[in-house]
């Protein structure tokens, strides 16, 4: 009979449970079926996260240590830092061997450094077979040759957020579903004085949505499954070819937007259609008892997903965060522990309906969380994890993909031919040149 | 009991004798106190220096050593359009923004050395683009030149001089003339007050002779003021060239390096290479890059600008 460490370390948790009945293992809480963790003795952890974009996430996750704290005794410090830090301070972690014990990371951080990171495949795999399996673009982020490299713990849906009164008085009675008719409604809109606007600045998250978006769904690809570089596509060529299109009646400046732009001039008022989180939502819902211009405008938004293009399907990159730890940790049991603790029910249930629709649940059993139907313009962010194609598509994960994302490869190329720098194929083939770069042709 | 102490005595006395000719030699002593400086240099400069130079040299990337390969980074940014583009904009930053600065910073530095009411207070005053952090002043310059809710769109619209807004962060052009004009406004401060300073040790007898023998306040200028600013004039523009040179936070803050690069300087492309991008290796040969600039104007100020035959009004 082959022992697995899994089932060494279950029957040691059994036996421990039984024979020393310790306070970690008796706590209700914490006494999950299947599999514990010991914190080790003395232990204190420190993690980095990204500053919240939802109140509720911060207060729920905090919520949700703090009773862990109190069920270990394992005192846990969260941090935090703005969302674009996060990167650079995990990338210096890693490189230095000394931060924080655990941290939220972003995109394909985890494969960046694979080596310095606390296999967790256990945990992962527990976490998957009990609650109905992880989705699968979350899951590939945070997993490399068949083991968790870190736990994926939230996707952050990105939707089209739009003023239904204007779109219907520019003739539309709903919201196109696919490409060709956002760009008739956009041209409608435009010539009613209420254009829309779509980030092609050096946005990390919505700029490079947008790009990714207008590349996927005109069936274009940064490269193969092998890692070969095809952008320089007649797919690409159409995608292009239509961001020139929409762009025509966008509100003028979007090329200098950087993530927070079309938030703020949504919520002014000037823009008709975005494309965002929940978070310009909320926003208005959040403020509108104080500010009557707020509250009008939270009854007239709506939500709903990126049309599809020549490809037929919905294709989107969104932002997946993964919960990671550091090798150099001194208490990887503990840092197991608190992960374990927050990724179970209750605590990953309330906190994903704390989080307001803008953290979307990675594992299939919380897909029915009660926050997507709360409000109708959650819906759109729903199934944001089950949808999202990850960066690089079709190519493996790595350094080479992010580095591409980082350097705006993608964004740069929509940017140069839309404001007329380039001819479409000028900028195609700058794009195969940069991502040829990092892809070591 | 009197060998012991005979044998210690000479023994201590030869090393009082070493320790008091060490504490009379000049050369010794300056050693001796040079050496916490150079510790601290070697620590805090010669190292990271060494080890940035280093990586230059590596394949390096995030949580992976690197091995050496060479000047392969070096050949990759000579291809590369991006990069070149960096270099372009950095040059165009710096010369544009230190040309702008030395001119009005001596013009504020010319007009703040009058006797004017409230004279303490305009050059407290004057230093506050200087205090401010950048972060925050560039957070300031992110609204002033926002493309929807720009206030200086917004007055001339008002005013009637314009009918559309200005897309300042939109368009190449604009873009690098703003955040030039952001880096200004934040160094004018640096450069007048130093030349103020200077300006303050040229004895006013000097001007007084001048004015005896029938000099116009143009000549005043040209042949008193310049000539004995330029020592200072040296030091004060090394050092906001270097700034101006190296500067990251306004960029980061304003554009990221966009619209499509069109802003990206070297330490900015250095930082989105090698740390958001992962190539350590990669980004340390753009910050090394930037090196030879450095040195150069340096050199220029050190060997140019203090000649004395420059500061006479001579030529080579």
């Amino acid at each position: 009979m082959k022992f697995t460490r899994r089932d060494v370390i279950r029957t040691t948790a059994g036996a421990a449970a039984g024979v020393l009945g310790s306070r970690f293992v008796s706590s209700p809480a914490l006494a999950q079926e299947g599999l514990t963790y010991k914190p080790e003795d003395g232990a204190k952890l420190r993690m980095l996260r990204w500053s919240p974009f939802v109140q509720g996430d911060e207060d729920q996750w905090l919520a949700n240590t703090k009773r862990f704290t109190e069920a270990t005794g394992v005192e846990v410090r969260v941090d935090k830092e703005s969302w674009e830090d996060i990167r650079p301070k995990a990338a210096v972690a890693a490189n230095v061997g000394s931060g924080p014990d655990l941290m939220l990371v972003w995109f394909d951080d985890p494969h960046q450094y694979p080596d310095k990171l606390h296999d967790v495949t256990e945990l992962g795999e527990y976490l998957g077979s009990k609650y109905g399996g992880w989705h699968d673009g979350p899951k590939q982020y945070a997993t490399r040759e068949g083991k968790f490299l870190g736990l994926p713990l939230a996707t952050i849906g990105n939707a089209i957020v739009y003023r239904e009164s204007w779109v219907k008085e520019a003739g539309f009675s709903e919201f196109p579903k696919d490409t060709a008719g956002l760009l008739e409604l956009c041209k409608a809109l435009q010539a009613k004085g209420h254009p829309a606007g779509f980030t092609h600045g050096h946005g990390v998250g919505d700029g490079n949505n947008y790009a990714h978006w207008l590349l996927w769904s005109h069936g274009g690809q940064m490269v193969d499954e092998s890692g070969k570089v095809t952008i320089n596509s007649p797919e690409t060529l159409k995608a292009i070819e239509y961001a020139q299109e929409l762009y025509k009646t966008f509100i003028p400046g979007t090329e200098s937007w950087l993530d927070v732009n079309n938030n703020r001039a949504f919520l002014a008022g000037e823009l008709s259609v975005i494309a965002n989180g929940i978070s310009a939502y909320n926003t208005a819902k959040i403020n509108k008892d104080n500010d009557p211009k707020l509250a009008e405008m939270a009854k007239d938004i709506r939500t709903t997903n990126l049309p599809i293009g020549p490809v037929g399907k919905s294709v989107e990159l969104f932002q997946v965060t993964t919960a990671v730890i550091f090798d150099y940790t001194p208490y990887p049991n503990a840092a197991k522990a608190y992960l374990q603790f927050m990724f179970e029910e209750p605590q990953m249930a309330q906190w994903v309906t704390s989080s307001a629709g803008y953290c979307c649940q990675t594992l299939k059993a919380f897909d029915n969380n009660p926050v997507w139907t709360a409000d109708p313009n959650n819906a759109a962010y729903a199934k944001a994890s089950a949808t999202l194609r990850p960066n690089g598509f079709a190519g493996p994960l790595g350094y080479a993909s992010a580095a591409t994302m980082a350097d705006y490869v993608l964004v740069d190329m929509f940017a140069k031919a839309v404001t007329g720098q380039a001819t479409p194929q000028e900028a195609m083939e700058e794009a195969e040149k940069r991502a040829n770069r990092y892809y070591r042709v | 009991m009197a060998v012991p102490s005979a044998a210690v005595q000479p023994r201590s006395s030869i090393l009082s004798r070493s320790l008091s000719a060490l504490s009379e030699s000049r050369n010794a002593l300056g050693f001796g106190f040079m050496l916490p400086a150079a510790a601290l240099l070697l620590v805090f400069l010669t190292y990271p220096l060494g080890l940035g130079v280093w990586l230059g040299f590596t394949d390096t990337r995030i949580g992976r050593p690197g091995i050496f390969i060479g000047i392969e980074n070096y050949q990759y940014l000579w291809d590369d359009a991006v990069f070149w583009l960096s270099v372009f904009n950095t040059l165009l930053y710096t010369i544009s923004a230190s040309i702008l600065k030395f001119v009005l910073g001596l013009w504020l530095a010319l007009i703040l050395n009058q006797n004017l009411p409230f004279k303490s207070f305009f050059r407290a005053i004057v230093l506050l683009p200087w205090v401010v952090p950048t972060v925050l002043s560039a957070i300031a310059f992110w609204w002033i030149y926002d493309s929807q809710f720009s206030i200086l769109s917004w007055a001339l619209m008002e005013m009637g001089l314009i009918d559309h807004r200005i897309n300042f962060l939109g368009d190449p052009e604009n873009a690098r003339a703003s955040v030039i004009a952001a880096n200004v406004w934040r160094g004018i401060p640096f450069v007048a007050i130093t030349l103020l300073a200077g300006l303050q040790t040229i004895p006013q007898s000097l001007y007084e002779a001048a004015t005896l023998d029938g000099a116009s306040r143009w000549q005043l200028f040209r042949y008193v003021t310049l000539p004995l600013l330029t020592p200072i004039i040296a030091i004060t523009m090394t050092f906001s060239v270097l700034f101006t040179f190296t500067d990251f936070q306004l960029i980061y803050v304003l554009t990221r390096g966009g619209p499509v690069n069109a802003t990206h300087l070297m330490a900015t492309l250095s930082f989105q290479r090698g740390i958001s991008g992962g190539q350590l290796g990669e980004g340390a040969a753009i910050a090394v890059a930037m090196i030879p600039f450095l040195l150069a104007a340096i050199l220029f100020s050190y060997f140019g600008l203090q000649r004395r035959k420059w500061q006479q009004g001579g030529g080579d």
